[in-house]
């Protein structure tokens, strides 16, 4: 039988590519020739290399039924009334409205404003919001029975930018000195407005939940996710159950970056309600086009700034005003809009400075977290700044920054003293020197002032630095009083419980390996226990770079414990005697750092208990024709205190990087009445291995001595530098400043010509456009049509 | 899509990993759901189905495809690879080792298509140069990596493969 032709993606040529120059790299692994010790592999990489790791969707839970979530497509209207279509017949599957939930029709987080499901009458606030729910025993039942819903509404009037927003989710102020008077007296003052939109996580694993009833009447949901506690408290409040009736285990996870650390709450009790009313398990599982539509983006941002330097060449004022999209709901913007105001100023000192904040909502979907968590938005804004003045001034770059970055000792505008584990001008120096930042800042130079009429392309470099706070913003580790567990089984293993989730960064590695460092053991002796909530206490969430240095040095602590326990129950070295110590179980609980306690209405004090530090340059080239920006090279060094797993640090880098390069280039999410057009992985883009350029990441050693390890947080503060640095290397090929984010070719190209600038980023625009198909008609959780509808017209960017 | 219920089910053949596999599927039923349900191979993943991820990926005929752009019909008698055949006899292969070592997998649910992309690219016996090999797998997106750690993988794995 003849095949008819494939869709086969052409390998590359054998002949000689652009550069020819092999790849060297030494063979005597695993030490790969490095100066360090790599660490141990990873714990759980054999499972992940041969596709035996179980992801949500790879679970099989024999009777399951496919679950799908009917959502509004108005961005702003009241519900009527929920149709369900006479010709179907309805007892084929289960239907949930707000009607079913047991609990308050509420998603526990720090509002209450947002429901499970909007109820008839209610108020839907954004596109993509979920008001019914449907599971059948097949797709093609469920897809049936999706086109069978209609949502009857009444379209009220949206608000889609936040400037003319009058409903606020938060507000704060930081202020020392007074920013004002000394900005009077300033001799040059630059100012400033930036606005950067949307970005998308983009996991590569959709979000995904399987809800599975119980006998005792009580439900246990395996999901994507990084938050167990989080899900564990929306079920017990809106299903109305106990501690011990809602169970929350995590699958393998397919990245998160934020992503999934609070929408799979809303996951988790949608597949639950209709698990309980079934009682048979359900599989709520996203497709991209679902999972873009429907769940949290980076938090758009417009930062007003004004910078005042005086007459000596020193930064006395900073004016800096910062004003969020929160999206429809509370989510987590209030702590994403005061990371944001913390960082605002960005790794300088100053004097005088006044940072306001506020976050507004918009009949938009709700923003949350996102790698970074409100700093890169303002830190661009910041490194905006500096670059700009570091032009006015016709100074270096490097050489401002080395004259302005934080010192041990400095100030922060919350009056928090920088006592220790300052590293700014370690990475700042570690980036220019291998960059040859100064040599190459002069050659872009002198090829910008030579360029001819027939140029094609130009090349620039750029500079950018970053503070990043490790852990919970102000009191936020004091209120989680986190616990971190180990026990010695009665069988005389070692075993690590936590509810720290692994979604690529390593916790599974470096938690036994920190561990067994401390108990004198082998890393393979050291086992670490599922992160189930009936199994694992609440370690708090994994998030805010918070799991090695706050988490980890729990485990640390628990470790000593039991080992002296074990040493003076024995009289023996731990290692040679644990095996018949057991069992025994060390609780560590959270205990504040030392340093000012923060003071959340005022806004002053010890922000966080120590910051990392992170200097990037990157070389683009910009096509002079097209706009178009290619980044040649990016050098990332970041402080991250005591390096734990280098290859693991190296990585979270080398990722975050990109993902900033992404953010900086190419990732805008459009907007046509508060929906984003641009929902899939075909119109929204993200740097591919052509795209990136190789990343060279530098780790620098600050220790910090309030954890008994030394680590900062590492996950974040990467991303927080990338985007300004990029822009910097635009504006010095050139010799434009784009203030919003993305640099596409649009805003290059206009900003080159004098022509119109596109609009902002992350504001919708007004007029409904032409949809094919609605999301109703598309297939959603769970759903697998085997060829999907053709692109959106409109969509493509 | 009421095709899901007026398409004919028929019997397809083909291999897998070397293995003689019959399943009874609907022509147009994608070999992805295929694998991954039907044959409780679930090392391959779905990303987007549309294309876009390579997360996917699968090599048919020793061909580099995205299986969820694929019908069941079409790979009647031909010989499908995924994940779950790279490693023999329990072992990593040396490209699995070589992801192991260099980092090259973080959250991992990019990684089975990366390894049969970088399988397509070792078998090819293309000069395993950086810029070759980002063209090799410019069709598999990875969001944690940066793409830098797989690319030492697949190199590292060349070379040992060659001083085999
Ligand atoms: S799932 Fe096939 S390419 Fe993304
Ligand atoms: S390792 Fe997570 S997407 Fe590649």
């Amino acid at each position: 039988m003849e095949r008819p032709s494939l869709t086969v993606r052409t390998l590359p040529p054998s002949v000689a590519a652009p550069d020819t120059t092999p790849l060297v790299i030494p063979t005597d692994a695993p030490g790969l020739g490095r100066a360090r010790p790599v660490g141990p592999l990873r714990r759980e990489g054999p499972a992940k290399l041969t596709g035996e790791a179980k992801y949500a969707d790879d679970l099989v839970f024999p009777g399951a039924w496919f679950g799908a979530t009917i959502r509004s497509t108005q961005p702003h209207a009241r519900l009527i009334g929920i149709d369900l279509d006479d010709a179907f017949d309805w007892m084929r599957v289960v239907v949930v409205t707000a009607d079913d939930i047991p609990g308050e029709n509420i998603v526990s987080l720090i509002d209450d404003d947002q429901p499970v499901l909007v109820p008839v009458g209610g108020e839907i606030r954004h596109q993509a919001e979920a008001c019914v729910l449907l599971a059948a025993p097949d797709r093609a039942t469920l897809a049936e029975a999706k086109r069978r819903v209609t949502l009857r509404t009444e379209r009220l009037p949206a608000v889609f930018d936040p400037l003319e927003a009058d409903r606020e989710f938060a507000h704060y102020t930081v202020e020392r000195g007074d920013a004002a008077a000394a900005m009077e007296t300033a001799e040059l003052v630059i100012e400033g407005t930036y606005r950067v939109g949307h970005q998308e996580q983009l996991y590569i694993e959709n979000n995904a939940m399987i809800a599975v009833p119980r006998e005792d009447g009580g439900v246990t949901v395996h999901g994507s996710l990084q938050c167990p506690y989080y899900i564990h408290k929306a079920m017990k409040r809106a299903l109305n159950m106990g501690d011990e009736l809602a169970v929350v285990v995590q699958a393998e996870t397919g990245g998160g970056f934020g992503g999934k650390e609070e929408y799979p709450s809303i996951i988790a009790l949608h597949a639950s309600l209709l698990a309980l009313k079934l009682q048979k398990p359900v599989r709520m599982i996203y497709d991209r086009h679902e999972d873009i539509s429907a769940t949290t983006k980076r938090h758009p941002a417009v930062v007003v700034y004004r910078s005042g330097i005086s007459a000596t060449g020193e930064l006395v004022a900073q004016e800096i005003e910062v004003i969020m999209d929160g999206g429809a709901y509370c989510t987590l913007t209030p702590v994403v809009l005061s990371r944001g105001v913390l960082h605002a100023g960005g790794p300088y000192r100053c004097e005088n400075v006044r940072i306001t904040g506020r976050a507004m909502a918009t009949n938009t979907p709700p923003n949350g977290a996102f790698r970074g968590f409100g700093a890169p938005q303002t830190e661009f804004a910041a490194e905006m700044q500096i670059n700009r003045i570091a032009d006015a001034l016709d100074a270096s770059p490097l050489d401002l920054r080395r004259r302005w970055v934080y010192r041990e000792g400095d100030v922060t505008p919350t009056g928090q003293v920088l006592r220790e584990s300052v590293g700014g001008i370690e990475v700042l120096e570690a980036a220019a020197a291998e960059s040859a930042f100064d040599r190459t800042h002069a050659q872009t130079r002198a090829m910008r002032e030579g360029r001819t009429e027939g140029a094609r392309t130009a090349t620039g470099i750029g500079l950018a630095l970053a503070w990043h706070g490790a852990g919970f913003t102000g009191s936020g580790e004091v209120r989680l009083a986190s616990v971190a567990s180990l026990e010695l089984t009665d069988d005389g293993r070692i075993r690590i419980l936590t509810a720290s989730t692994e979604m690529g960064q390593g916790t599974k590695t470096i938690f036994p390996q920190l561990v067994a460092d401390a108990l004198g053991v082998d890393y393979d002796e050291v086992a670490i226990a599922p992160q189930d909530t009936s199994i694992v206490p609440d370690s708090g969430p994994t998030v805010a770079s918070r799991t090695a240095m706050v988490v980890g040095g729990l485990l640390i602590k628990a470790a000593e414990k039991l080992r002296a326990r074990v040493e003076s129950h024995t009289g023996r070295t731990f290692a040679e005697s644990y095996r018949d110590a057991g069992p025994m179980r060390i609780d560590e609980q959270f205990a504040p750092y030392p340093g000012e306690p923060f003071d959340d209405k005022r806004y002053t004090g010890d922000a966080y208990p120590a910051f990392g530090w992170a200097a990037a340059v990157a070389k683009v080239d910009v096509d002079l024709d097209t706009g178009e920006v290619a980044v040649r090279d990016c050098v990332s060094a970041n402080d991250i205190g005591r390096v734990i797993h280098p290859i693991m640090a190296e990585g979270q880098v080398e990722g975050g990087t990109l993902q900033a390069i992404g953010y900086a280039t190419i990732e805008e999410m459009k907007l046509v009445d508060g929906r984003y057009l641009n929902d899939r992985m075909a119109t929204y883009l993200i740097p591919t291995s052509l795209d990136a350029p190789r990343l060279k990441s530098i780790l620098v050693e600050k220790p910090y001595s309030g954890v008994p390890h030394g680590a900062k947080g590492i996950g974040e503060l990467p991303m927080d530098v990338g985007a300004p640095a990029v822009v910097a290397a635009i504006h010095d090929a050139i010799g434009v400043w784009i203030h919003d984010l993305p640099a596409t070719p649009e805003r290059i190209l206009a900003a080159m010509t004098g022509a119109p600038m596109p609009p902002p980023p992350g504001v919708s625009l007004e007029e409904p456009a032409p949809r094919t198909p609605p999301i109703e008609d598309l297939p959603a959780g769970g759903d697998k049509m085997p060829f999907r509808a053709p692109t959106d017209p409109g969509a493509e960017r | 899509m009421g095709h899901y219920g007026e398409e004919r089910v028929v019997s397809f053949e083909f291999t897998v990993n070397g293995e003689r596999v019959v399943v009874e599927a609907t022509g147009t039923r994608r070999l992805l759901d295929v694998l991954r349900e039907d044959l409780n191979l679930t090392g391959t993943k779905e990303g987007c189905g549309e294309g876009e991820c390579g997360a996917c990926s699968v090599l048919i005929d020793g061909a580099l495809v995205d299986a969820c752009l694929v019908p069941v019909s079409q790979v009647t008698g031909a010989s499908v690879q995924t994940v779950e055949g790279e490693a023999q006899d329990g072992r990593l292969s040396i490209l699995q080792q070589a992801f192991l070592e260099t980092g090259g997998a973080q959250c991992g649910i990019c990684t089975p298509g990366m390894l049969i992309a970088g399988r397509a690219f070792l078998s090819s016996g293309t000069e395993p140069t950086d810029h070759n090999i980002r063209e090799a797998i410019a069709g598999n997106l990875c969001r944690c990596t940066g793409y830098t750690k797989i690319i030492d993988a697949i190199a590292l794995a060349a070379q040992r493969s060659a001083h085999q």
